[in-house]
C-alpha cells in the first residue's frame, strides 16, 4: 500500500512538471507580448522605456530562464506579480478559489444525485420506454452547451417568475439564501451535463454487473429486487462511476470557464478568460497550473479510493 | 491511407458506407448499401434519427445561400430585435440581422471547424497511436506519458490557451480544437492496434518480410477503422461544443462570419430580456447538431465496436 501511494505520488509530480512545461510553452507561442499590449494604447513608445519594462518583467531573459524563474517562484510560494493589476498574482487568485471550488462541489453533488439513480433505473428497465426516455434526456444533456443552459435558466426565471438572479456576487455571510440560489443555478447548468455522463456510465456498469453469477444467485435465493439492485449490483458497479466522478470534478472546472462568465461569478475560471485576453502571463500560468493540480489531485484521490471501495484491487503486488 | 481518411470523412457525414467500411468481412457479402442502411435504421432507430439530423445540417451548410432568406451580415437599423415574424422567421438581432439566415450560415462555420478539427486531431492522434502501439517498448511508454500530460488539461482550457496564443482566425481555432483531440484519438487507436498486432495474419506478414511501416499502415490500420469512425463521430460533437464556447468568449471564429457561439455572445445576453429568441435559437442549433452526432456516434459504437456488441 505504501509503495503504491509513493508510486502514484511520483507519477503525479512528474505529470505536473510536464504540464507546467506544456503550459509555459503554449503561452509563449503567441505573437507579441504583454508589453506590446500595454503600449498598444500609446501612439509613441520610447524604446528605452520598453526595454526597461521588459527587464523588470523578466521578459528579456531566454525562455528557459523564464521557466526556471517561474518554478523557483512556485516553490517559494511567491507567484509573481500580475502585469495588469500590478498586484501579487496570489493576492488576485486566492479569493477566486473558494467560489470555483464551491461551484464545482455543488455541481458534482447535483450530478451524482441526478445521474446515479437514473442510471440504475435505466439499466433495470433496459429497453423499456422509460429507459429510452432517460437515455434521450441524458444525451440531450451532453449535447447542450452548459453556458447556453445557464442562459435559458435565467430566461425561464425572467419569463415565469419575473425575477432575475443577482448578477453581482453575494457572499454567504451577506444573504445566505440569495447566495445559495446564485450558486445552485450555475451548478445545475453545469451539473446536468455531468449527470448525463454519470447516468450513461452507471447504466452500462450496472448492466454489465447484472449479468454476473452472484446476481443470479441473489435472485435465486429470493432476495428482493431492491436489495439485489441497490446493495449487490450497485456496489460492484460503483467503481467505473467513481472514476468518472473524479474525472468530471476536474473537468467541471474547465466547463465553469464559460458558465462563470454567464452568471458573472468571480471565480478562477472567469478570471482565466480575462487574464488570457490580457496575456497576463503570471496569472494565466498560475491559474492553469492550479487547474492542473486539481486534475492530478482528483485522479490521485480516485486511485486511492479504488482500494477502499474494492478489496479486489490489491496494491504493490 | 487515403481510404482511411475518406472513411473518417464519411463517418462524420451521416449514415452510410462507413458501416460496410468498418466491417471489412461483412462488406464482402451480397448486401447493397441500401439494405445495410435499412437494417441499421431498423436496429438503431435513434442512431438513424441522428444520421438524418446530421444529413439535414450538412445539407444546410452546403446550400446555405439557397436556404437563407437574407444576407447574414446585412444590418437593418429599422428592424432591430424584431420578434419572429413573416419577414424574419426567427426574428432579428440588435443590428437587425436576420437570425434564421445567420443560423443557416452558422451551420457552415460550425461544421467546417468541427469536421476539420476532428479530422486533423484524429488523424494525427491515430498515426501516433498506430506507431506507438505497433513499435511498443520505450517509444510506447514515453509517448503514452506525453499524451497523459496533454490529456490532463480540460479540453476547453487547452483550446482556450491555444486560441489565445495563436490569435483568432478560422485556421487557428481548428488547430486549437484539434490538439486536445490528439491524445484521445491516439489512445483509442493504440489500444486496438495492441490487440491486432498479436494476430496471426500480422505474424504471417512479418514472416514473409514485409517492411514494418507497410505492415502498420496497410495491414493493421484498415482494421482500426471501426473504433476510428466511432471516435470521429464522438469527437465531432465535442468539437462543435468547444467551438461554440470559444466563439462565445470572443476567442473563436472572428467576425463577420456568423457563428452559433458568437451569436450567443455578450451582446445577446444584454438583449436577452427584450428578445429571448436571440438566445434560444442559436443554442437550439448547437444542441441539435451535437445531439445528432451523439445519437449517431452511440449507434455506430454499438454496431462497430465488437466488445460492446449486445450490451
Amino acid at each position: 500500500m505504501k509503495t503504491y501511494i509513493a508510486q502514484r505520488l511520483g507519477i503525479a509530480v512528474l505529470t505536473l512538471v510536464g504540464m507546467s512545461i506544456v503550459i509555459f510553452v503554449l503561452l509563449r507561442l503567441a505573437p507579441g507580448d504583454i508589453v506590446d499590449i500595454l503600449f498598444a494604447a500609446a501612439a509613441y513608445v520610447d524604446p528605452a522605456a520598453r526595454t526597461e519594462i521588459m527587464r523588470e518583467l523578466g521578459l528579456d531573459k531566454p525562455i528557459w530562464a523564464q521557466y526556471l524563474d517561474w518554478m523557483r517562484q512556485i516553490f517559494s510560494g511567491d507567484l509573481g506579480k500580475s502585469y495588469r493589476y500590478d498586484l501579487p498574482a496570489w493576492d488576485i487568485i486566492r479569493p477566486l478559489i473558494p467560489v470555483t471550488v464551491e461551484l464545482a462541489v455543488l455541481a458534482t453533488i447535483l450530478s451524482v444525485l441526478l445521474g446515479v439513480p437514473t442510471g440504475v433505473i435505466s439499466a433495470v428497465k433496459q429497453d423499456t420506454t422509460l429507459d429510452y426516455a432517460l437515455r434521450v434526456v441524458s444525451l440531450a444533456g451532453l449535447s447542450m452547451p452548459s453556458f447556453w443552459l445557464g442562459m435559458v435558466i435565467i430566461l425561464g426565471l425572467v419569463a415565469w417568475l419575473g425575477w432575475i438572479p443577482p448578477m453581482t456576487y453575494v457572499g454567504p455571510g451577506e444573504d445566505f439564501k440569495l447566495h445559495a440560489i446564485q450558486f445552485l443555478l450555475p451548478a445545475l447548468a453545469v451539473g446536468y451535463r455531468s449527470s448525463a455522463l454519470l447516468m450513461r456510465i452507471t447504466r452500462s456498469a450496472v448492466l454489465e454487473v447484472m449479468r454476473e453469477d452472484y446476481i443470479r444467485t441473489a435472485w435465486a435465493k429470493g432476495q428482493s429486487g431492491r436489495v439485489v439492485i441497490w446493495r449487490h449490483a450497485l456496489k460492484n458497479a460503483i467503481l467505473p462511476v467513481v472514476t468518472v466522478i473524479g474525472i468530471e470534478f476536474a473537468f467541471l472546472i474547465g466547463g465553469l470557464v464559460v458558465t462563470e462568465t454567464v452568471f458573472n461569478l468571480p471565480g478562477v475560471a472567469r478570471f482565466l478568460v480575462e487574464a488570457i485576453l490580457w496575456r497576463d502571463y503570471p496569472v494565466v500560468q498560475n491559474l492553469v497550473m492550479f487547474i492542473a493540480v486539481v486534475v492530478i489531485l482528483s485522479n490521485l484521490v480516485v486511485d486511492l479510493l479504488y482500494g477502499v471501495l474494492d478489496p479486489r484491487v490489491r496494491y504493490g503486488d | 491511407m487515403a481510404s482511411w481518411i475518406l472513411g473518417c470523412a464519411m463517418a462524420t457525414r451521416p449514415i452510410g458506407a462507413e458501416i460496410a467500411l468498418g466491417e471489412p468481412v461483412a462488406a464482402a457479402g451480397p448486401r447493397g448499401l441500401g439494405s445495410t442502411l435499412a437494417r441499421f435504421a431498423r436496429k438503431k432507430p435513434l442512431g438513424a434519427a441522428g444520421g438524418v439530423l446530421m444529413l439535414l445540417i450538412v445539407l444546410t451548410a452546403i446550400f446555405a445561400e439557397v436556404m437563407a432568406t437574407h444576407d447574414p451580415i446585412a444590418t437593418d437599423a429599422f428592424h432591430t430585435l424584431a420578434r419572429p415574424n413573416g419577414e424574419h422567421w426567427l426574428g432579428s438581432d440588435h443590428l437587425g440581422r436576420d437570425i434564421y439566415s445567420r443560423i443557416v450560415h452558422g451551420a457552415r462555420v460550425s461544421l467546417i471547424v468541427g469536421l476539420a478539427s476532428t479530422l486533423l486531431g484524429s488523424v494525427l492522434g491515430g498515426i501516433i497511436g498506430l506507431l506507438s502501439g505497433y513499435v511498443g517498448g520505450k517509444t510506447d511508454l514515453i509517448s503514452q506519458r506525453l499524451l497523459d500530460i496533454l490529456q490532463g488539461l480540460p479540453l476547453l482550457v487547452l483550446a482556450l490557451i491555444l486560441t489565445a496564443s495563436l490569435g483568432p482566425s478560422v485556421e487557428n481555432v481548428i488547430i486549437a480544437i484539434s490538439i486536445p483531440i490528439i491524445p484521445r484519438a491516439a489512445r483509442v487507436i493504440r489500444s486496438s492496434v495492441l490487440s491486432i498486432r498479436e494476430m496471426q495474419y500480422v505474424e504471417a506478414a512479418r514472416a514473409i518480410g514485409i517492411p514494418h511501416l507497410r505492415i502498420a499502415f496497410r495491414h493493421i490500420l484498415p482494421n482500426t477503422m471501426g473504433p476510428f469512425i466511432v471516435l470521429c463521430t464522438a469527437q465531432l460533437g465535442s468539437a462543435i461544443l468547444v467551438e461554440a464556447a470559444l466563439s462565445f468568449l470572443g476567442l473563436g471564429v472572428p467576425e463577420p462570419y456568423p457563428s452559433w457561439g458568437r451569436m450567443l455572445s455578450v451582446s445577446a445576453a444584454e438583449y436577452a430580456q427584450k428578445a429571448p429568441h436571440l438566445v434560444l435559437f442559436p443554442g437550439f442549433a448547437i444542441s441539435l447538431a451535437v445531439f445528432g452526432s451523439n445519437l449517431l456516434g452511440d449507434a455506430l459504437r454499438d454496431t462497430l465496436d465488437p466488445r460492446l456488441r449486445g450490451a
